[in-house]
C-alpha cells in the first residue's frame, strides 16, 4: 500500500472482495436451501402430510410462542371420505395444478404472494366467510363452479369470473386449500379469527 | 379489400413511416443494428405494459369494465409480463449495443444473434396472444406447457421456458465468445459472471411442485435473484459503459465503482432473499437472516447514487447527450427510492407481517421497477437514437427539446404519483384488513370498500394516465429528436 494508491482505493482489492463476497453469500445461501428444503419435505413439521385433510385443522394463538400456528385435531373428514396418503396427494395435485392453470396468482395471493385483486388463500379453508364447517365444503364448490351466481362480492362488486373448473377440479382445490391452510406460516397471517373460533 | 391488398397497404404505410423516422441504419455497425431491433420491441412491450396495467386499474374502479373477456387476472398478467420481457430485450439490446465498443471487435456469431432474436420475438408474440385469446386451460400439465404455468412474473408456459433458455445461451456465447475474440476487461469480467448466473437462475422456475412452499422457494430464486441481485449488477455494468460514454469518467474509477457495487450487492441481494421467506412455510431463521441482509440492500443504491451525482458534477454535466445523462440521474435516484428506501420500509418481518401481499408491494414494485430498470433502458434508447442519427448533439437547448422534458417529466411524476397512492392504500390495508380485521376475507374487503383506498385507486388511474401519456410523448421524441440537427457531438 502507497499513499498514492491506498489499498482501499485499489481496483485489484475491490476485485478480490467482490469475488470472496458473492462465493461466500452464495455457499451460505446453497447450505441454508439444502436445510430448509429438508425442513420443509411434505409429512414434515412445517408441512403436513396431503392426509391431513383427513382431520381437522385450526389456526391459533399461541401465547407462549406469540404468534398464530396450525393445529391439526381429530377426523374431519373432507368430502366425507377418509383419503390415503397417495389418494391425498393426487387430489391436492390436481387442486394445485387448477389453481395454476387458471392463473389464480394473478387475482388472489398464496402465502401472501400473487395479485391483490382478492383475498388471499393461504387460510381460505378456515375463513369464517363459509359460515360454518357442515357448509362449507359445499359452498366453496359451488362457488368455484359458477362463482358468478354464487358470488361473494362483500359489496365490492368484484365478481370471480367462471373459469369452467370442473367438480373434480374444485374438489381438488378445496382439497389443496385445506392442506395449505395446515402450513406452518410463522405466524402469517396475524390475528385471523378461524371459522372454529367464530363458532365458538 | 382482400389479404393481399392489405398488406400492400400496410407496407407502404410502414415505408412512409420509416421515410418519416429519416433514421440511417447505414450509421449502425452490424452488431449494433441487432441492439437496436432488440430496443424497438422493448419499447412496443413498454406501451404493451401501460395499456394493460391502465385496464386492470381501471377494473380496481370499475369491477365490470371488460369482465368475462379481459379479466383482471389476464391485464395484470400481460402487465407484468410485458414488463419483465421489454426490460430483458432492453438489457439484451444493451448488451449488443457496448459490446463491440468494450471488446474491440465484431460481434462472433452475429447470424446465430439475429436468429435468436426472431426466435424470441415470434415466442413472446405467440405467448401473449395465448394469454389473451385462450387465457387459462384444464388443471393438467397440457396447460401448464402449452398456454400458462399461472405463477406470478414467470406465466410463460414451459416450451417458452425452453426457448427462452435456448435464445439466452445463444446469447450468452455471443457475448463470451466475442469477449474472447477481442480484449476483455473488468466490465466484460463482471457481465460475463452476471450472465451466467442470470440465466442458471432461470432453471430453478421451470419445475412444477404440489408443494407449494418448495414451489414458492424456487420461484424466489428466480424472481428475487434476477430482480434483486443479477440485474442490479447488469445495469451497473450498463451505468458504468454509460458514463465512461457520456462523461468520459475513467475507466479506472468506473472499474474499481463496479467491483464495489457488486461486492455490496451480492452482499446484500444473495441472502436478502431470505425477506421472501419469511412467511412461506420456511424456518423461523430466515426471519433474522432475510430482515438482517435485505436491510443493507439499500447501501449500494446509496453508492450508485453519490457515483452517478459525483461523477457529473466533477464532470460539470459537460456531455453531448443531454436526456440521456438526465435519464442516468433519474435512474440513481429511481433506483435508491425505489428498491432502496420503499424495499426497506416494509422488508422488516415485524412490519413486512401487515404488508405482506398488500398494495405496500405494489407501491415497492412500481418505483422499483421504473427507478432501477426503465430509466436506464430509456437512457440507453437516447444513446441509441444519437448514434443511429448520426451521432448529433442532443441538448436541453435544441429545437423541440420541451419533448423529452416533458416525457421525463410525466414519466417520473407520473411514477412517483401511482407510488404514493398505492403506498395509501398499503397503509390503509394493513392497518384496517390486516392489523384490525386479522386478514379474513370480510376484513380483506372492508379494507378494499374504505373511502382511502378507494380514492386511492382513482388517484393511481390519473397518474397512470399521466404516465401512459408520458410513454406516448417519449416514443414521439425518440421518433424525431435530433432529425433537424447538423451539428455533430464529439464523442468519446
Amino acid at each position: 500500500m502507497n499513499e498514492e494508491n491506498p489499498l482501499w482505493a485499489s481496483e485489484s482489492f475491490w476485485k478480490k472482495v467482490a469475488i470472496w463476497v458473492t462465493a461466500g453469500s452464495f455457499l451460505i445461501l446453497v447450505v441454508l436451501t439444502f436445510d430448509s428444503l429438508s425442513q420443509t419435505e411434505v409429512g414434515g413439521k412445517r408441512v403436513q402430510a396431503y392426509s391431513v385433510i383427513n382431520k381437522k385443522i385450526d389456526y391459533v394463538y399461541q401465547a407462549n410462542l406469540h404468534k398464530f400456528m396450525p393445529v391439526i385435531g381429530e377426523t374431519e373428514l373432507l368430502f366425507g371420505k377418509e383419503f390415503t396418503e397417495e389418494e391425498a396427494e393426487k387430489l391436492v395435485t390436481l387442486g394445485k395444478k387448477t389453481t395454476q392453470a387458471k392463473n389464480c396468482m394473478n387475482c388472489h395471493t398464496l402465502l401472501g404472494n400473487g395479485a391483490y385483486y382478492a383475498p388471499d388463500l393461504t387460510k381460505a379453508w378456515l375463513d369464517k366467510g363459509w359460515l360454518s364447517k357442515e357448509l362449507r365444503e359445499d359452498l366453496m364448490v359451488k362457488f368455484l363452479l359458477d362463482p358468478e351466481n354464487n358470488a361473494r362480492t362483500f359489496g365490492s362488486n368484484r365478481k370471480m369470473p367462471n373459469l369452467h373448473i370442473t367438480p373434480d377440479e374444485a374438489k381438488g382445490v378445496v382439497a389443496f386449500l385445506k392442506w395449505m391452510s395446515s402450513i406452518d406460516t410463522n405466524g402469517f397471517p396475524y390475528n385471523f379469527k378461524t371459522i372454529y373460533a367464530t363458532e365458538e | 379489400m382482400n389479404a393481399k391488398e392489405l398488406c400492400s397497404v400496410a407496407n407502404a404505410k410502414l415505408d412512409a413511416f420509416v421515410t418519416w423516422t429519416a433514421l440511417d441504419r447505414s450509421n449502425l455497425s452490424d452488431g449494433r443494428k441487432l441492439a437496436v431491433n432488440y430496443f424497438i420491441v422493448a419499447v412496443i412491450l413498454f406501451f404493451a405494459q401501460l395499456l394493460f396495467g391502465m385496464i386492470a386499474a381501471t377494473q380496481f374502479i370499475f369491477p365490470n369494465f371488460l369482465y368475462g373477456w379481459l379479466d383482471f387476472s389476464v391485464n395484470r398478467m400481460v402487465h407484468i409480463n410485458a414488463m419483465v420481457v421489454w426490460m430483458l430485450y432492453g438489457f439484451i439490446g444493451c448488451t449488443y449495443w457496448l459490446l463491440e465498443d468494450e471488446s474491440g471487435t465484431e460481434i462472433v456469431g452475429l447470424k446465430f444473434g439475429k436468429l435468436a432474436f426472431w426466435v424470441l420475438t415470434i415466442a413472446v408474440a405467440i405467448v401473449v396472444l395465448v394469454y389473451l385469446f385462450i387465457q387459462i386451460g384444464a388443471g393438467n400439465d397440457t396447460t401448464l406447457w402449452l398456454i400458462n404455468e399461472g405463477r406470478e412474473y414467470i406465466e410463460a408456459p414451459r416450451w417458452a421456458d425452453i426457448g427462452i433458455v435456448a435464445v439466452v445461451l445463444t446469447f450468452f456465447y455471443n457475448v463470451v465468445a466475442t469477449f474472447s475474440k477481442g480484449k476483455w476487461s473488468g466490465i466484460a469480467g463482471v457481465l460475463t459472471l452476471d450472465l451466467v448466473a442470470l440465466a442458471g437462475l432461470y432453471l430453478a422456475g421451470m419445475f412444477y411442485m404440489t408443494n407449494i412452499t418448495h414451489e414458492q422457494f424456487w420461484w424466489w430464486w428466480v424472481i428475487h435473484l434476477w430482480v434483486e441481485a443479477t440485474w442490479e449488477v447488469l445495469v451497473g455494468v450498463i451505468m458504468a459503459w454509460s458514463l465512461m460514454k457520456l462523461l468520459g469518467v475513467r475507466r479506472k474509477i468506473v472499474t474499481t465503482w463496479l467491483y464495489i457495487e457488486v461486492a455490496l450487492m451480492f452482499g446484500s441481494g444473495i441472502l436478502g432473499l431470505g425477506h421472501h421467506y419469511f412467511w412461506i412455510g420456511t424456518p423461523e431463521y430466515w426471519l433474522t437472516i432475510g430482515g438482517f441482509f435485505s436491510a443493507l440492500e439499500p447501501i449500494p443504491l446509496v453508492a450508485m447514487v453519490v457515483h452517478a451525482v459525483y461523477d457529473s458534477g466533477s464532470h460539470a454535466f459537460k456531455n453531448g447527450n443531454h436526456p440521456a445523462l438526465a435519464w442516468v440521474i433519474a435512474h440513481a435516484f429511481g433506483n435508491f427510492f425505489g428498491a432502496g428506501v420503499w424495499g426497506f420500509m416494509h422488508t422488516l418481518p415485524q412490519i413486512n407481517l401487515y404488508t405482506h401481499g398488500t398494495q405496500w408491494s405494489a407501491s415497492h414494485g412500481h418505483l422499483a421497477f421504473f427507478g432501477a430498470y426503465a430509466t436506464i433502458n430509456i437512457a440507453f434508447f437516447y444513446l441509441a437514437i444519437q448514434h443511429w442519427r448520426g451521432d448529433v448533439w442532443m441538448s436541453g437547448g435544441t429545437q423541440n427539446a420541451w419533448r423529452w422534458k416533458w416525457a421525463l417529466g410525466l414519466l417520473n411524476v407520473g411514477v412517483v404519483g401511482m407510488t404514493i397512492a398505492l403506498l395509501i392504500a398499503g397503509y390503509e390495508q394493513s392497518f384496517i384488513e390486516r392489523a384490525v380485521e386479522g386478514s379474513t376475507w370480510s376484513g380483506y374487503f372492508s379494507a378494499q370498500n374504505h373511502p382511502s383506498f378507494q380514492s386511492a385507486m382513482v388517484w393511481r388511474w390519473f397518474f397512470g394516465l399521466m404516465t401512459f401519456v408520458g410513454l406516448i410523448l417519449l416514443i414521439w421524441d425518440l421518433l424525431t429528436i435530433g432529425k433537424t440537427e447538423n451539428r455533430k457531438v464529439i464523442v468519446n
